[in-house]
């Protein structure tokens, strides 16, 4: 987790009462920052248990497709023999939960529920993350930008900040992403929705990283090692990227953990509500959708990609709190 | 203060006409734009230009704009192609119900989140501070549709106590006079109604309150913690001042600055929420109307209804902002 950190003693020679870790190693008592943030996290068990379910899941969803391959689960596969003809519902106790179906399957189809949610959860990180890295982009260049040159700059980017938080983004996300149709992009099917996603969710979301960053770069900017920086000669961009961004690596890794639970809880919503990922393809929003027109056949149904879902954003925003706590020990 | 009003609105402009110019470019120049979206996707390229000439879109640009700022001057947004009605009746017919359903949720919100994060921050360690912590971070984390469809499966579904869809039940034949259905049946004296229509607002009211509830409670909490360690509270403290006196006006009107602020923010966020439980609770707001307009590719309707609750949203802001310089004057001296 705190990998980053450590590679980035760029600028050593920053002050050692530099807030955030990254600034440096400061010798005298042998521990580097990253390192008092490691043992700092360590004591969050919280945030650990977060970490580890974090790190869980990203290997499901990075190994979606050879888990499917070994153990033989197809989330597509009609098991028509598992639903009751007559109620639609799933034979047996539970949702159909036996050995073969450990979360039983679902009603209507019987198609596998563990298949179904391993096959969620790499769209749903895949999206997840794939928007952050767009906000993460967007918000650092305009941030450090509008920080570091002030001025009319500032105002412009602040104005456009503003302007996009501003807006309720769920409405804007679901008719952006109801209006794109197949083609657009040279894409269709499942790339397509899945590159609308990403690009309308981190469209929206990049303000909320603009703003830290902003705020970060301007009192940074203030700092005696830019200004000393400065005084040997230093142009903006060597100052930018030399001198302010090893000290925003930290807060950047921060809000963006805490900004994937906020996009996978996004993707679901639009999911659920027609406009995500389209159907035959499983996605936890969707599953929910599933859930909710079928609940009088199935009421436990909706558990199972609701408490994904539940599972997933909690263990985040653990990990998130946790990682802001240990590396920004002043902010709450 | 009038300065301060003066100057809010003045801010506004630049929000309104960015607004304004993400609607143009969403609508006319996007894949999916009106001309696809009358013609289907497999229009060919004659048809779509013969369109585009109907509609003005072969013009330039700024008189496009032009136009386009006129028509919503104007709350010309075109009918709904579901059914046939102007989408500004639509959007007034259906306001209401999501008005009193985003009230009924804050109003629980309010209620519970600000004495339940005090209480948290005055015993803290205890068993009501964990477990509000605890309960408001599942609030944040668990998806609004995920707990709605639970609330309805248990106390609708299963136990029967409360209806699963609707606003009100259809043999209940109440007059409408300000489409708050609670309200009107308070004003024409048909109790009845009134309390059938309070019925079906629990559960929607509660699923929505989740969020603004959640953050509440934590705001609450922590800014009240912060405010106790104050030296004014201890000084108000050791004088002898009654508790309730001490808790009044030095902690919580200091207190609830922050509160405020975010009561205001989540408002607007409520109208997000409301499009979510609407949909599952079939209410018949603005809410069901969206989802509804989705699977339908309505359009006018998607557009329509979003630059309003839009415009809804900005205007909350800056009621909240005005609302801010009430009761901290610290602000207004800049």
């Amino acid at each position: 987790m705190t990998a980053p950190l450590e590679t980035t003693s760029a600028s050593a020679e920053a002050q050692p009462e530099a807030v955030l870790a990254g600034a440096g190693a400061s010798q005298i008592e042998g521990r580097s920052l990253g390192q008092i943030a490691w043992t700092r996290f360590k004591r969050d068990k919280a945030a650990v248990a977060g970490g580890i379910v974090v790190i869980g899941l990203v290997l499901m969803a990075a190994l979606a497709k050879p888990i499917q391959a070994v153990f033989d689960l197809d989330p597509n596969k009609f098991h028509q023999d598992l639903v009751d003809p007559a109620l639609q519902a799933p034979k047996g106790a539970w949702g159909g939960m036996s050995w073969e179906h450990p979360l039983g399957v679902d009603p209507g189809f019987g198609r596998d529920l563990l298949a179904r949610v391993i096959e969620g959860s790499w769209v749903s990180l895949l999206v997840a993350v794939g928007a952050t890295l767009v906000s993460v982009t967007i918000g650092v260049i305009l941030g450090v930008i509008a920080g570091y040159y002030g001025g009319w700059v500032d105002s412009v980017v602040s104005r456009l900040m503003d302007t996009f938080l501003a807006f309720p983004l769920l409405l804007f996300a679901i008719s952006l992403s109801a209006s794109v149709q197949d083609g657009f992009w040279g894409l269709t099917g499942l790339p397509l929705r899945i590159a609308v996603l990403i690009f309308v969710i981190g469209f929206f979301a990049w303000p909320y990283i603009g703003r830290i960053v902003r705020a970060q770069t301007m009192s940074l900017r203030e700092r005696e090692f830019v200004e000393a920086s400065r005084s040997l000669g230093a142009r903006g961009p060597f100052i930018i990227f030399r001198e302010l961004m090893p000290n925003l690596v930290a807060p950047i890794l921060v809000y963006a953990t805490l900004l994937i639970p906020t996009n996978i809880l996004f993707e679901a919503a639009l999911s659920f509500l027609g406009v995500g990922i389209a159907p035959p393809q499983a996605s936890w929003g969707g599953m929910l959708t599933d859930a909710a027109d079928r609940y009088e056949a199935d009421l436990q149904y909706m558990f199972v990609p609701g408490l994904a879902i539940f599972i997933t954003v909690l263990a985040f925003n653990l990990l998130g709190d946790g990682l802001r706590d240990a590396l920004d020990p002043r902010s709450k | 203060m009038l300065r301060l009003v003066i100057r809010r609105l003045l801010q506004l402009i630049p929000t309104l006409l960015g607004l304004s110019v993400l609607l143009f470019v969403w609508l006319n120049r996007l894949p999916g734009g009106p001309a696809s979206a009358i013609l289907g996707e497999r229009a060919t390229e004659a048809e779509v230009a013969r369109i585009n000439k109907l509609l003005g879109l072969d013009q330039p640009l700024y008189i496009q704009y032009g136009r386009f700022l006129k028509r919503i001057a104007e709350l010309d947004l075109g009918t709904s192609t579901q059914t046939g009605q102007p989408v500004w009746d639509e959007f007034t017919l259906r306001f209401p119900a999501t008005v009193e359903l985003s009230i009924a949720a804050m109003i629980i919100a309010i209620a519970v989140g600000i004495p339940l994060g005090y209480l948290a921050a005055r015993h803290r360690g205890g068993w009501l501070d964990l477990g509000s912590v605890t309960g408001s971070l599942i609030g944040i984390c668990i998806p609004v549709f995920f707990l709605a469809l639970i609330l309805k499966g248990i106390f609708a579904v299963e136990m029967g106590i409360f209806p699963t869809t609707g606003r009100q039940s259809t043999d209940i034949n109440a007059t409408d006079i300000t489409g708050f259905a609670v309200l009107d049946g308070l004003i024409t004296g048909e109790f009845d109604a009134s309390w059938d229509a309070l019925v079906h607002l629990v559960l929607p009211a509660v699923t929505l309150a989740s969020i603004p509830l959640a953050v509440i409670v934590r705001m609450t909490r922590a800014s009240v913690l912060e405010v106790v360690g104050e030296d004014y509270v201890r000084t108000a403290e050791s004088k002898g001042l009654e508790r309730k006196v001490v808790r009044g006006r030095h902690i919580m009107r200091n207190a609830l600055l922050p509160v405020v602020t975010a009561v205001g923010l989540l408002t607007g966020s409520l109208l997000s929420g409301a499009v979510l439980t609407e949909s599952v609770f079939t209410f018949g707001g603005i809410g069901s109307f969206i989802r509804t307009a989705i699977s339908e590719r309505d359009y006018p309707v998607l557009v329509g209804f979003i630059m309003f609750i839009a415009l809804i949203y900005v205007l909350i802001n800056l009621l909240v902002d005005l609302a801010y310089s009430l009761i901290d004057p610290r602000v207004r001296v800049h």
